[in-house]
């Protein structure tokens, strides 16, 4: 061997040494990087935690059951708050899921493919108008109206019912329903689209191979196979109805309360901590507040992982996350 | 064959599709509806001063809020630096390197945190940066607008690199072009109309935040002087006017909703109209 190979081989050992190391850099700072999201689920949990230390020892497990809500004499309970997240999220889900399902149908079964990319394009529109500009339109638009003709129809037509009894205020429970309907409507419609575009050719054909009509063929080989992605999807909307905030604090009423009657006013986990987050003046009420927050936190992120998990495995589905 | 059987079925068929239809078109109406609100109690209000002026006080008619409107952009450019670097890294992590299962729990990570509702983000900043600094600040507002764009960035950036062709990769390498220089410059570069589509889109989402910005950014009526000082932003001016008694903040809130509305579906329609062929690719 001469001094020019060696000379040579050193070299090329050299790069190759310095390659290694840029490439460990970088495959260590992306990972880095990639782990930021437990950071960040860690983060959450711990200052919501720390946040709330004082309340949830004074208060444990009665906080969840109590409905005293009395800053001034620094008792706390989140019952009211409680019931107003699950029953807007119900009414928003009723509403939502047979409207959104039918879409996702319509636009994978049905609709020709012109239509199909002008409503797909409406939905994600609606998924990008902000909260905020939800609840003004809800304030001065949606509200007056349903004070008007929706609330009092309900009433005359569905009156023997005790949910539909009382007398009429606008902001309610039914209208934060109603708001978060809207929100939830776009998530619900473009995952369970994703999720029936997944559904085998094969599938479809057998059943009209059998003789099915077109309705037939999307209820027994489609919706019927397709049923756990569906859930998913269904999950993941209440999910995001659970933490719906801006629209809903500015339609709901924003009072305390667990009334039968849905054209009462009620009041939300997320509303009660936009509106009163500001004023929390003392140190129990503040960690009172972030003790809502935990609890808020704990329950979308139980639905969500449950949401993950159906559409995960889900058979063969290889569903996007809208945004 | 033409039996009453057949007959149901074929009504039931016939009914089904209209009715399918008919939840479609019910779908689109909340959307037409709100823009056709906005832009009609909107559009008398937007005008010169809107852009150039700050908010009056109460009782002044007239006015803007300029100082909104330069706010969101501030917070928006902050909220980039942290969302972009770390959300884009990841997707690449995710789809260059790691082991499936590693893989699998980070993806899962960052639907969880896609879920979270953004009022808590608000309340986990509070803590972490309002807190200490004593103070309410367009950092914090921009902290946490950034830590909602991770997740979201961090998906998308993942899902536009897979769908770069192998071989390119493999084309690289046998070049002997380091790895990572490979994922920089042939996969990144490749895929980079995707990556910054997804950082519009990502930035368009957060630009309409309001709950996570009420106890960080707080909201200001004047210029925000200092990146330690509140800042004021469009969505937080809306809520404000929404819930105030006074017709001409109304008449505000109206105008700010149109062109925050229109600044989200204008990023939405020609982002989705320019990435048409990478998208239906994808499906």
């Amino acid at each position: 061997m001469d001094l020019a190979t060696d000379t040579r081989l050193f070299i090329r050992s050299e790069t190759l040494k310095h390659r290694a190391i840029g490439d460990r850099l970088f495959k260590w700072l992306t990972l880095l990087m990639a782990l930021c999201v437990f950071v960040l689920i860690v983060l959450i949990g711990f200052e919501l935690a720390k946040g709330s230390s004082l309340a949830l020892k004074k208060f444990g497990w009665s906080f969840l059951v109590s409905s005293d809500w009395d800053p001034v004499n620094a008792q706390f309970g989140a019952l009211p708050f409680i019931f107003g997240t699950l029953v807007s999220s119900l009414i928003a889900l009723l509403i939502a899921v047979p409207l959104s399902i039918a879409t996702a149908v319509y636009l994978t079964e049905i609709a020709p493919l012109r239509v199909q990319q002008v409503l797909t394009l409406f939905v994600e529109l609606l998924a990008a108008v902000p909260s905020v500009i939800l609840g003004l339109w809800g304030i001065f638009v949606m509200v007056p109206w349903c004070r008007e003709h929706l609330f009092p129809w309900l009433r005359g037509t569905l009156g023997f019912l005790p949910i539909f009894q009382g007398p009429i205020y606008g902001l309610s429970m039914l209208a934060g329903g109603i708001i978060v309907a809207i929100m939830i409507l776009p998530i619900i419609t473009s995952v369970s689209r994703e999720i029936l575009r997944s559904v085998p050719g094969l599938q479809r054909e057998a059943a009209y191979a059998l003789g099915a009509t077109k309705w037939e063929v999307t209820r027994i080989a489609v919706l019927s196979y397709a049923r756990k992605g569906l859930f998913g999807a269904i999950i993941l909307g209440l999910g995001r109805a659970l933490g719906e905030t801006m629209a809903v604090t500015m339609v709901i009423g924003n009072r305390p309360e667990v009334a039968t009657s849905l054209f009462a006013p009620g009041y939300t986990l997320a509303s009660v901590v936009a509106n009163e987050f500001a004023e929390a003046t003392t140190d129990i009420y503040l960690n009172a507040i972030f003790e809502i927050g935990l609890v808020l936190i704990g329950v979308t992120v139980l639905v969500n992982a449950l949401a993950q998990i159906l559409l995960k495995t889900f058979a063969g589905a290889t569903v996007a996350q809208p945004h | 064959m033409d039996t009453a059987y057949h007959r149901w079925r074929k009504f039931k068929n016939t009914f089904m599709q209209l009715l399918t239809c008919a939840c479609a078109l019910l779908v689109v109406v909340p959307l037409g509806l709100i823009f056709y609100h906005v832009l009609n109690s909107g559009i008398g209000s937007v005008n010169w001063a809107f852009f150039t002026q700050l908010p009056k006080p109460v009782g002044e008619v007239g006015g803007g809020m300029a100082n909104a409107i330069v706010g969101t952009f501030e917070l928006l450019g902050l909220a980039s630096l942290i969302g972009v670097p770390i959300g884009v890294l990841g997707g690449v992590f995710l789809s260059e390197y790691g082991s499936l299962r590693l893989n699998w729990w980070i993806r899962f990570g960052a639907d969880v945190l896609n879920g979270v509702p953004s009022i808590i983000w608000g309340m986990v900043v509070y803590a972490l940066i309002v807190v200490p600094m004593k103070r309410f600040s367009a950092w914090a507002g921009g902290v946490v607008l950034g830590m909602m764009m991770v997740p979201l960035i961090m998906r998308t950036t993942e899902e536009v690199l897979r769908l770069v062709p192998n071989g390119y990769r493999e084309a690289s390498l046998a070049l002997g072009i380091a790895r990572w220089r490979t994922s920089v410059q042939i996969v990144v570069r490749t895929a980079l109309k995707g990556i910054v589509t997804g950082i519009l889109l990502a930035l368009a989402r957060v630009a309409g935040e309001t709950a996570p910005l009420l106890f960080t950014a707080l909201g200001n009526v004047a210029w925000n002087r200092s990146l330690s000082d509140p800042i004021a932003a469009m969505p937080l001016q809306i809520f404000a006017y929404a819930i105030s008694p006074y017709d001409d903040w109304h008449r505000q809130a109206w105008a700010a909703a149109l062109v925050l509305l229109l600044f989200v579906a204008i990023i939405n329609v020609s982002v989705r109209a320019l990435t048409r062929d990478r998208f239906s690719q994808r499906s």
